[in-house]
């Protein structure tokens, strides 16, 4: 609860801004309201200058109606401008959090990010977003509504019979009672239907995801047996479900029905002035009101029981929101950094130390003098944390202690943004956005000219494959490279690091899955790429390894053992091991 | 939209166990909706006879008379969700279970047509959505034209000429509100695709993170998503401007119509030609149209949602399946394969003859001019890059897919004469996609055959090196795997489900790059484990030289052409493609 209400307060404060336009709506909502129910009284009044037969106050009724004909567009036009101003604060809102959110991420540490499944963050992102500003600004707004309908409609009866006014007050919250009743029994069908739902769900999850192996071993008739036994099941408890759950609306009604009809009874008494006329006059017209009334002061109750619902998913939705938004920061570039020039290639690590997490270390007193223009390859079973050099490198993560220069500079004390446009980094998880492949190519140097673009392809070995495509460079590809081979996009960002020609590169070898006429063209791709730069290589490959000028071996995130491919031999250690099997 | 209607209509077939049900519920709603609008005529009696005429017993009866009413709808209103339910449950259930059949039968060429995933959401959340939709149908979509028609023509029993008022207003606010939702359902749909792009950004800036910020792209970046958001909120608030004018805008109309019901109705009562009660009974009318209207508005959203479901899944029904069967056997009359078969006995476990594939929907054709035999328990070796074809040659032995040109024959006979499950039970298939189902290991192995017993599985599990992935379970074959063997390794799934294509005792068996996950030692193991299988005929597709190395014939492809046939030593000497594969991976 205290969580919650926190929650409010920050949520509050993001739509500080449009404070004057929830004011206004507020208002708007409380007059058009007013107007709503003011509507029947002068109804009334009219319905009682028609008496009967030659008995009709004409005078009257072209005061009254005109009367109601302009209250009416009034009340239709504050509605509207009610409408306009709450899709106008909900929207903008939405579009506020959004992009606070949006501009979040460009900064949240990539520890953060690494952590948290992206699925989740793109739902906070856009569902949570939405959610809470629909639920707690239109939930806001109805509950007001609802508050001020019940109070108006209570205030108008009290006026006009207080005596009608209590029957009514005591007989509606029935029907609430019935709605809850029925929710509270219908609860546990519901928990059934939606259990008994997941298991199907997770069946044909398995089953149709597979279904190549289902048929694979003519199993049609045993899984569809399966299934129709959980179908079964799930008619069963949908039935019950639906069923008892739709109880609730002619039960509500019903006890609408009977307010209705005492309300009749006792509207009928007072207008014969027998036991429930309190002192004021009351009329057919007061009669035809109070009916109206009866009808419409139930509504907003069975409303606001759904309206406190959503107010609470709302809120959690907006906690969920504001975490992301109220996450820390990465450590800004210091405000002296200097900018990274005319690169030579010089990378020292100083008794590097890292970890993730406290408890375990992962770099240990890591020392390396990189001279301009070497290769150093990362080497190691799979899962041992050769990205972890990567992100390093890349300042992705910051060391915990000791230090990473580049040309004699701390990287510390250089802007990110220098630092990184300096390395040219393939990555073996390969990424492509959705758009051309141009564009994907371009996205290093968006003011890259068509033949330049076609000259980075060129040497990234990429331009036969792409000329062969639909069209060619204009050819859109979906996200994450959608018909692309996972070789092919390994070119393409091999040719996206080739337009914009860096000084040094990191380059992660693919492991697997790359046929080998590929492969090849990919290993021509990276030595035209390495050609006198500074090359960190995560590498797979005897000849990339055997080739560098120092090789590291990682083991369980360590680096046990550095030298070159003889002297690692020689010491017969891990790399050793590791070679030999390789064989 | 036409289109749209006749396939529901078909998809309504699933509905002829429930037409009592169906004709019930709208009925009784029908009766419940007719109870209600006798309620403002009570009125009026009260008002016209009891308190005109200061008749207390009239006005008690009349009282009671409602709270009858009010039961009498109750108890049918009950019934009619009764059956309403029981419809939308049981036909839901229908589908549901046909669907799941139909997707049963499709063969491989329709499964990649649609994909899994669109699948799975027409047989859970789009069938999930007809339910509501039908269960609204049959309880609203009569009862509301019901109820604005039924207060229309209790208006004409009034008076005739008042009631003209009724069908000039129910005119016009129905051009009002049905002529709104025309306009924006289609903006709704932009809103919708500008929603997209948006998220499509999003996601990608969260799996590009790295690659973005190499290339120093967060300002960039955060242009690109406030473009994207702008265009996003103007559009919303555009088609909001819009739909903010419906309730303003029926809300005058009928007040305008109240006004000028009570100045008409004031006219007549002047003329005596009716009463005050009937005035009031005749503005109650007038509310209870507003409120079916709004209500009607709202279901018809519902339905065209639940409409969109039905036609997606019934375009699922609507396709085809490929798959042979006993009925559909095609009896190729040039049965040129297999002089042999009339012996009995044939030579051959598998020949190809002059075989193409071009998938459906393909410019390309993926296998060109295949050419080759296997003798029985032989090993087939089969080679190649991403995209040389391997898998595709081997989905043509169980006939997967049926091959475009040419021939196959199986054990001499033409595999398009088989009955697919005849053909399917001699071969043994282990996938590339190592693929277990929740349950114990023993109904996973029991896929092969359902009658082999524990010596079987134990015989198989041993060659296949998975005999101490079971040995190390408590509970031995009973141990349980979660979905998709979650509690298992990538080299143990793997093991396994070669395991489960050798319970089988295949007289073919067909490894489809499937011991990637295994270390060296284990996959030599494997292979000669495999090697000692004499009637069994084996195809190993790999993408390593090593892992085909000792087949005694080695087919090597590029880009669905054979680029050579033979032993190792032999293809060293005389396929290129092989050799450089062979040196790459040696060197």
């Amino acid at each position: 609860m205290k969580k919650q209400k926190s929650t409010l307060v920050i949520a509050l404060n993001h739509i500080k801004k449009y404070r004057p336009l929830i004011a206004l709506s507020i208002l708007l909502a409380a007059v058009t309201v007013a107007g709503t129910l003011y509507i029947p009284i002068l109804a009334g009044d009219a319905i009682d200058l028609i008496v009967g037969a030659g008995n009709v106050d004409f005078d009257g009724l072209m005061r009254l109606l005109p009367e109601i004909g302009i209250i009416a567009a009034a009340v239709a036009l504050l509605q509207w401008i009610m409408n306009t101003v709450n899709n106008r604060i909900t929207y903008h809102v939405v579009r506020d959090v959004r992009r606070e959110a949006f501009e979040k991420i460009q900064v949240l540490p990539l520890s953060y990010l690494d952590s948290h499944p992206s699925g989740e963050i793109v739902s906070r992102v856009i569902a949570d977003a939405d959610q809470f500003a629909d639920g707690l600004l239109m939930g806001f707004s109805q509950l007001f509504t609802g508050v001020v309908t019940i109070l108006g409609t209570l205030g108008f009866m009290l006026y006009l019979n207080w005596k009608i006014a209590l029957a009514v007050v005591i007989l509606t919250p029935l029907s609430v009672l019935a709605a809850r009743f029925i929710a509270r029994k219908t609860y546990n069908m519901f928990k059934l239907q939606s259990e008994t739902r997941g298991e199907q769900t997770s069946f044909i999850n398995e089953i149709i995801d597979n279904q190549k192996v289902v048929k694979a071993f003519s199993r049609e008739e045993n899984v569809t047996e399966k299934f129709d036994e959980i179908n079964g099941r799930l008619q069963k408890c949908s039935l019950r479900a639906t069923f008892f759950s739709s109880i609730t609306n002619p039960s509500t009604r019903f006890v609408n029905s009977v307010v209705y009809a005492c309300v009749a009874l006792t509207g009928a008494l007072a207008v014969l002035g027998i036991g429930f006329s309190a002192g004021s006059v009351f009329t057919v017209g007061s009669l035809s009101v109070f009916l109206s009334y009866a009808n419409q002061y139930t509504k907003p109750f069975n409303e606001i029981s759904g309206v406190i619902a959503e107010l609470q998913n709302a809120l959690a939705c907006a906690g969920r929101l504001f975490e992301l938004i109220d996450e820390e920061p990465e450590i800004p570039d210091k405000k002296d950094a200097s900018e990274l020039e005319g690169v030579h290639g010089c990378v020292n690590l100083k008794d590097v130390e890292f970890s993730y997490s406290e408890d375990k270390k992962l770099i240990d007193h890591l020392n390396l003098d990189v001279k301009p223009g070497q290769r150093i390859a990362i080497v190691g079973p799979t899962g041992c944390g050769k990205t972890t050099i990567i992100n390093l490198l890349m300042r992705f993560y910051d060391v915990n202690s000791g230090s990473i220069g580049v040309d004699g500079e701390d990287i510390r004390n250089i802007t990110r943004h220098s630092l990184r446009s300096s390395y040219g980094m393939v990555l073996q998880d390969t990424w492509l956005r959705a758009g051309t492949i141009r564009e994907n190519i371009a996205m290093g140097r968006p003011d890259a000219s068509d033949s330049e673009i076609e000259e980075a392809a060129r040497a990234a070995h990429a331009h036969s494959f792409i000329k062969r495509l639909p069209k060619g460079y204009d050819t859109v590809i979906g996200e994450d490279g959608g018909s692309l081979s996972q070789g092919q996009k390994q070119l393409l960002c091999i040719a996206r690091v080739m337009l914009t020609k860096p000084p040094m590169l990191i380059l992660d070898e693919a492991t697997s899955s790359i046929d080998t006429r590929t492969e090849i063209r990919i290993q021509k791709a990276f030595l035209s790429l390495m050609e006198g730069r500074t090359s960190f290589i995560v590498a797979h490959r005897l000849s990339t390894i055997r080739e560098s000028d120092l090789i590291l071996v990682m083991r369980d995130g360590k680096i046990v053992e550095q030298g070159s491919h003889e002297q690692l031999l020689e010491k017969g250690g891990f790399y050793r091991e590791l070679y030999e099997s390789r064989l | 939209m036409r289109g749209n209607v006749a396939a529901l209509k078909k998809l309504l077939r699933y509905m002829k166990n429930y037409i009592k049900e169906c004709i019930f519920a709208p009925l009784f709603k029908m009766i419940e909706a007719g109870f209600e609008l006798i309620v403002p005529l009570v009125i009026a009696a009260i008002i016209d006879n009891g308190i005109a005429d200061k008749n207390l017993g009239y006005i008690g009866k009349m009282c009671v008379i409602l709270v009858v009413l009010g039961v009498v709808g109750l108890v049918i209103s009950i019934t009619a969700q009764y059956f309403s339910a029981k419809a939308a449950v049981g036909f839901a259930t229908e589908v549901r279970h046909s669907l799941f059949t139909h997707i049963q039968s499709l063969s491989y060429t329709e499964l990649d047509t649609l994909g899994s995933s669109t699948l799975i959401t027409r047989i859970t959340s789009d069938v999930n959505q007809v339910q509501n939709g039908v269960n609204l149908t049959l309880r609203l979509l009569l009862r509301s034209p019901f109820v604005v028609f039924g207060a229309m023509v209790m208006a004409f029993t009034i008076n005739g000429r008042i009631s003209l008022i009724f069908l000039v207003t129910i005119a016009a606010l129905s051009i009002a509100v049905f002529g709104i939702m025309i306009v924006t359902i289609p903006l709704y749909r932009d809103v919708q695709g500008k929603l997209d792009g948006v998220t499509e950004l999003t996601r990608e800036n969260l799996t590009g993170v790295r690659v973005l910020r190499a290339f120093c792209m967060e300002k960039h970046e955060s242009q690109e998503f406030s473009r994207r958001n702008r265009a996003l909120t103007d559009m919303q608030k555009f088609v909001g401007r819009i739909s903010a004018v419906m309730n303003p805008l029926t809300y005058v109309l009928v007040n305008l119509a109240i006004v000028w019901l009570i100045y008409s109705g004031a006219i007549h009562v002047n003329e005596g030609s009716i009463t005050q009660g009937e005035v009031v009974a005749l503005y109650n009318y007038m509310a209870q149209i507003l409120t079916e209207l709004v209500k009607l508005a709202n279901l018809i959203i519902s339905i065209t949602k639940a409409v969109a479901c039905g036609n997606r899944i019934q375009s699922v029904f609507e396709t085809e399946s490929g798959e042979q069967n006993e009925d559909n056997v095609s009896a190729s009359d040039e049965n040129i394969l297999n002089e042999n078969d009339l012996n009995g006995e044939n030579e051959y476990a598998v020949e190809f003859n002059h075989v193409g594939l071009t998938y459906k929907g393909a410019g390309d054709c993926s296998l060109h001019d295949i050419d080759f035999k296997v003798k029985k328990g032989e090993t087939v070796g089969i080679i190649g890059g991403t995209g040389s074809g391997k898998t595709s040659l081997v989905n043509l032995i169980p006939a997967f897919y049926p091959a475009t040109e040419g021939q196959i024959a199986v054990d001499g006979r033409d595999v398009r004469d088989y009955d697919v499950d005849e053909l399917r039970a001699k071969i043994g298939v282990v996938p590339q996609k190592a693929a277990l189902f929740s349950g114990t290991i023993r109904e996973n192995l029991l896929w092969g055959n359902e009658n082999a017993g524990d010596d079987r599985l134990n015989a198989a599990l041993e060659t296949a090196q998975a005999a101490e992935i079971v040995r190390n379970k408590e509970n031995g074959l009973d141990y349980i795997l979660e979905q998709n063997g979650g509690n298992l390794s990538g080299g143990q799934k793997q093991r396994l489900t070669i395991a489960r294509a050798l319970v089988r005792q295949p007289e073919i068996l067909i490894l489809d790059d499937s011991a990637s996950a295994l270390d060296m030692a284990t996959d030599a193991k494997l292979r000669k484990a495999l090697k000692k299988l004499d009637n069994t005929t084996t195809f190993i597709v790999s993408q390593r030289a090593s892992g085909v190395k000792n087949a005694d014939k080695i087919i090597v492809l590029d880009d669905g052409k054979i680029a050579g046939i033979g032993t190792h030593d032999k293809l060293l000497e005389s396929c290129g493609i092989y050799k450089e594969i062979w040196d790459s991976q040696n060197s």
